[in-house]
């Protein structure tokens, strides 16, 4: 069994329908990439997962636990953690108050404490600046410091929304390595990009998402040299 | 020299530290008879307002939601603890254990009153919640200010319409007297008292801001989404929040009530709950230290300037406005700042040493 498993999945803003019956899956371990232009429902499938909108119809299955009926912060508990669109990290708080808001949910101290060294391991940028107001930290800076907030749940799976928006080429490339990292970890990765080329380079799989239904799916590497794709996301 | 503090703690020491050295000052002055018996009528007031203007900050500064409630609080901590004093008085005569039950029956009523009200308007944000609140505390002064409240051998009898409507026997008393309100409050607030409770409220406010419970509520004012996405129960929070503020306005309505033989729900209008306000804008949002100097501030200046009666308001007026410029323009800010400053590196250096020794100790 998958351990994410999304069928029909029906949502609507008011009377607009934004996703019309979208079905997929997510196996332990993978990395799925969710591409589509703007407005296709990339972000509206992520936030319903979360728990931040409701679901008209369909399911959404973790772990064979129902999870359309739950409050997001039980979500979390479950173990999906969220890197919210726009690097929403709290802006007044310090880089070290943020990511142990990310470890909210846990209890336990010695693993929090072992978990923010491996951070600050895989994020030496953030070491440096624990003490410093994340407000004033570079756009790259902020992106990794929402991707450690949300590694510090300990999550099962980690569910990234355009974590390369409105960043330099240097940082994209260095986001991606980021995820390449946490994927060598064994960590499950439920990616939403609009930089379709780097997102299909390091996905296992891929599903293209256009106008709230999903219109072709498969293998990344096949999507990649998908002519259609190719056309419609990767400009060739 | 133990440990370094953290800047947070630091910062808390020296608000403790000051406050002392004011209560060890006004002490001084009392007990040598220089100030005069206007200014000593002052004293608890100060204390009420401070406590008032520190607990709105945690809904205003810390939470960032606008609430005007906060006279509604108040009034609700200082009906229900007149109530239970009243009801007392000849049962417990110590005052001490009197005036502390009747300070924890404010501040808990007040805190449901909290609870029951902060459930449906706390899903509402900005000027709709404030809107509401301020509803919330005109409704609670006019009911209060309605209400006929007497027991007899009988029982208990209320009444809307007037104090005949009761009906009571002749062995009957009132309680709460429609707008003439409650009177026959033992007047147990001291100045020592009122100060011990502004002291432990800014201790908890402190000790809030920095726990867990505090960063999380820092965390929903910072980003709403992303305080989900860690897993935050965002209304339970925004409770907590909601419901330890009008706990500590009941606890300020409770002094306020037992410092005067009689109270009526007017006094708790609209204006009381923008002055709050006032306090809390003028001390800087989120700032501890400055809402009680601001309420102190404010509450003292009418009175300095009585010398000068006519134009009193008109000086108030102005002084209010200077401050708000003063605060608010960068250019001025950063004068005051920077030779504030200056002053620190003389003053501040020792202080802080004596917050610190006063920790380890």
């Amino acid at each position: 069994m998958a351990l994410l498993e999304i069928k029909d999945l029906c949502v609507y803003y008011g009377v607009i329908q934004a996703l019309k019956g979208i079905s997929f899956e997510v196996n332990e371990g993978e990395v799925i990439a969710l591409i589509g232009a703007n407005g296709a429902g990339k972000t509206t499938t992520l936030h319903t997962l979360t728990g931040i909108l409701p679901a008209k119809s369909g399911s959404i299955q973790f772990n064979g636990v129902e999870l359309t009926k739950t409050p997001a912060h039980k979500i979390v508990r479950m173990g999906i953690a969220h890197v919210p669109e726009g690097r929403r990290i709290f802006q007044n708080l310090t880089v070290l108050d943020n990511l142990k808001l990310g470890a909210f949910t846990r209890k336990d101290k010695d693993g929090i404490a072992a978990d923010l060294s491996k951070i600050y391991e895989r994020f030496p940028r953030l070491e440096e600046r624990k003490t410093q107001i994340a407000g004033t930290l570079s756009g790259g800076e902020q992106q990794m410091l929402a991707m450690g907030r949300a590694l510090m749940s300990k999550p099962r799976i980690i569910v990234m929304d355009e974590p390369s928006m409105g960043l330099s080429p240097i940082f994209v490339s260095e986001i991606f390595d980021i995820i390449e990292s946490i994927r060598k970890d064994g960590m499950t990765v439920l990616l939403v990009e609009q930089n379709a080329k780097k997102a299909l380079a390091i996905a296992d799989r891929a599903y293209v998402l256009e106008t709230g239904k999903i219109t072709l799916s498969g293998k990344a590497s096949d999507l990649l040299n998908d002519e259609k794709v190719r056309k419609a996301y990767l400009g060739e | 020299m133990k440990k370094k503090l953290n800047p947070q703690t630091r910062k808390s020491f020296i608000t403790y530290g000051l406050l002392m050295i004011v209560f060890i000052a006004v002490e001084i002055l009392l007990s040598t008879g220089s100030i005069s018996s206007m200014m000593q009528g002052l004293l608890v007031p100060i204390c009420v307002y401070s406590i008032l203007a520190v607990s709105l900050n945690l809904t205003v500064g810390i939470l960032g939601e606008l609430s005007l409630g906060q006279a509604g609080f108040m009034c609700v901590g200082a009906y229900a603890s007149a109530i239970f004093s009243n009801l007392v008085k000849e049962s417990i005569t110590q005052p001490m254990i009197r005036f502390t039950l009747a300070i924890l029956v404010g501040g808990v009523v007040a805190a449901l009153f909290g609870i029951i009200i902060g459930i449906p308007v706390l899903r509402l944000r900005g000027d709709y919640l404030a809107i509401v609140t301020l509803a919330f505390g005109e409704i609670i002064k006019n009911v209060f200010a309605a209400l006929y409240i007497g027991y007899d051998s009988a029982g208990l009898h209320i009444s809307l319409k007037s104090q005949g409507d009761l009906g009571l026997k002749p062995d009957g008393k009132m309680i709460i007297n429609g707008a003439l309100g409650i009177s026959g409050t033992p007047n147990d607030s001291t100045f020592e008292i009122a100060f011990v409770i502004l002291f432990i409220s800014v201790i908890i406010i402190y000790n809030f801001v920095h726990s867990r419970t505090g960063r999380a509520v820092m965390s929903i004012r910072d980003n709403r989404i992303a305080a989900e996405s860690v897993g935050l129960n965002i209304t339970k929070y925004k409770l907590i929040t909601f419901a330890l503020t009008a706990f500590l306005a009941g606890v300020a309505g409770t002094l306020y009530s037992h410092n005067f033989y009689s109270l009526q729900a007017s006094k708790f209008d609209y204006n009381l709950s923008i002055l709050i306000l006032v306090f809390v804008v003028l001390g800087g949002i989120g700032n501890i230290r400055g809402s009680i100097i601001a309420a102190a501030v404010l509450t003292l200046l009418p009175e300095l300037l009585r010398s000068i009666n006519n134009y009193r308001m008109l000086f108030y007026a102005v002084i209010l406005i200077v401050m708000m410029i003063c605060t608010s323009n960068e250019t001025i800010r950063s004068f005051f700042i920077r030779n504030f400053e200056k002053l620190k590196g003389l003053i501040f250096k020792k202080k802080s040493d004596g917050a610190a020794v006063k920790e380890a100790e």
